[in-house]
């Protein structure tokens, strides 16, 4: 007889919490799944790893994972994340969250600590709406949708969030949508093991809150749409992949280049303004005591 | 023979349908049973295609279903949905 293995993710998942809160047809399950295959993948150590999420349907996240996380403040997963990670610089510090948490109440941390270069690794689910709240317009909502805060349709225009992460200084930045499943697992098994701040973007559907006043049907409607209309183009300039209500999707690897990150530029500066008086305490105690 | 099989957890599924639609040999349909929640989950309508490549694993977004290999010796007595749906 044969052997039937077990669901590959399941030691990923807090199953007792499940089913989850997220709607039939809904892509962020998708994105999670992708993400624990690439903790399968990328063999990354898990007991120092932290999954830190803010508020919305994907700030969800942090609760299903069975692994350190934190369901923090709307907004403010980036400044918890980097508390984190400058506390216990040999944590892999994962930030998982929508795109209005992450570029509207939580932008000002997300280009500062792309300027500043954390070492953290930030995955946003954009479905292009404020879905938990009922499904009002977001920085990344694009023009001519309907929404509960723009019932006669949106005019103001949308946030790139490759470009804007980019010029502010990511070290790596992918878009895929919920569609582009390994390619998902391989950017997020690549950013575990590249140093600075990282970011990957992932279209998701969301038929409740976003499809469904624009009569764009179910998420399976969605998930077609992606195929159809998404090109990759890795190495493309950020500048030309912005989104439109009905337009084709760039997806790819967009950047991926070398600079020194926050904690590096820290201890060369006190080095170098301190000398031999400068004693590295967390390098000396902290993360030799295996957090 | 089969070279691979699903397992399906009932219970989890949505029917939201990415299995069915992105299996790349269109092995899965959506059943016409329904789990306690209301949802019909998929089933195995070709299962002799199935290669166990797991796509439809990684697309599922209620981590209900999956595909694994099955060696030659296995193919032969693929379980059936009963024997795997308690996973
Ligand atoms: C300080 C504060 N302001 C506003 C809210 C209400 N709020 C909760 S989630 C959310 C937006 C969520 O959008 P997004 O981050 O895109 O997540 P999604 O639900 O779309 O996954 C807002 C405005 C809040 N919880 N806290
Ligand atoms: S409201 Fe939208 S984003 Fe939230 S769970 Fe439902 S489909 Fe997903
Ligand atoms: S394992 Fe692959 S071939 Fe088998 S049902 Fe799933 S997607 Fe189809
Ligand atoms: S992908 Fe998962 S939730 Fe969707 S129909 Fe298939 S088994 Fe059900
Ligand atoms: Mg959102």
């Amino acid at each position: 007889m044969s052997t039937i293995p077990i669901n590959p993710v399941l030691p990923f998942l807090r199953t007792d919490r499940m089913p989850t809160i997220w709607c039939p047809g809904c892509g962020i399950g998708t994105t999670v799944n992708c993400f624990a295959r690439a903790l399968l993948d990328s063999g990354v150590d898990l007991k120092h790893l932290a999954i830190v999420s803010g508020i919305g349907c994907t700030g969800r996240v942090a609760g299903y994972v069975k692994l350190d996380s934190f369901h923090t403040t709307h907004g403010r997963a980036i400044p918890f994340a980097t508390g984190l990670k400058l506390a216990n610089p040999k944590l892999n510090v994962v930030v998982y969250s929508g795109d209005g948490d992450l570029s509207a109440i939580g932008g000002n941390h997300l280009i500062h600590a792309a300027r500043r270069n954390i070492d953290i690794k930030v995955i946003c689910v954009n479905n292009l709406i404020y879905a938990m709240t009922g499904g009002q317009t977001a920085p990344t909502t694009p023009g001519h949708v309907i929404t509960s805060t723009h019932p006669y349709g949106t005019f103001d225009p949308n946030f790139n969030l490759p470009h804007l992460v980019e010029a502010a200084g990511a070290v790596y930045v992918a878009r895929w949508t919920t569609f582009h499943v390994r390619q998902i697992a391989r950017s997020m098994a690549e950013v575990f093991k590249k140093p600075g701040f990282c970011f990957i973007e992932i279209l998701s559907p969301c038929p409740t809150l976003y499809q469904r006043r624009n009569k764009m049907g179910d998420g399976l409607d969605t998930m077609k749409f992606y195929k159809e209309h998404s090109k990759i183009k890795n190495g493309v300039s950020t500048s030309e992949v912005g989104l439109t209500r009905n337009g084709d999707i760039i997806v790819g690897k967009f950047v991926d280049r070398d600079r020194s990150d926050y904690l590096t530029m820290a201890h060369d500066q006190f080095v170098e303004a301190l000398g031999d008086r400068y004693v590295d305490e967390c390098a000396a105690e902290c993360c030799e005591e295996g957090i | 023979m089969a070279k691979g099989s699903v397992s399906i957890h009932v219970e989890r599924c949505k029917a939201c349908g990415f299995c069915v639609e992105f299996c790349p040999t269109k092995v899965l349909a959506l059943s016409s049973a329904f789990n306690s929640k209301g949802y019909h989950p998929p089933q195995m309508v070709a299962p002799e295609k199935c290669s166990g490549c797991d796509l439809c694993g990684m697309y599922c977004p209620d981590f209900a279903i999956f595909g694994y290999r099955l060696n030659a010796a296995d193919s032969a007595n693929a379980p059936d949905k009963e024997a795997t749906d308690a996973r």
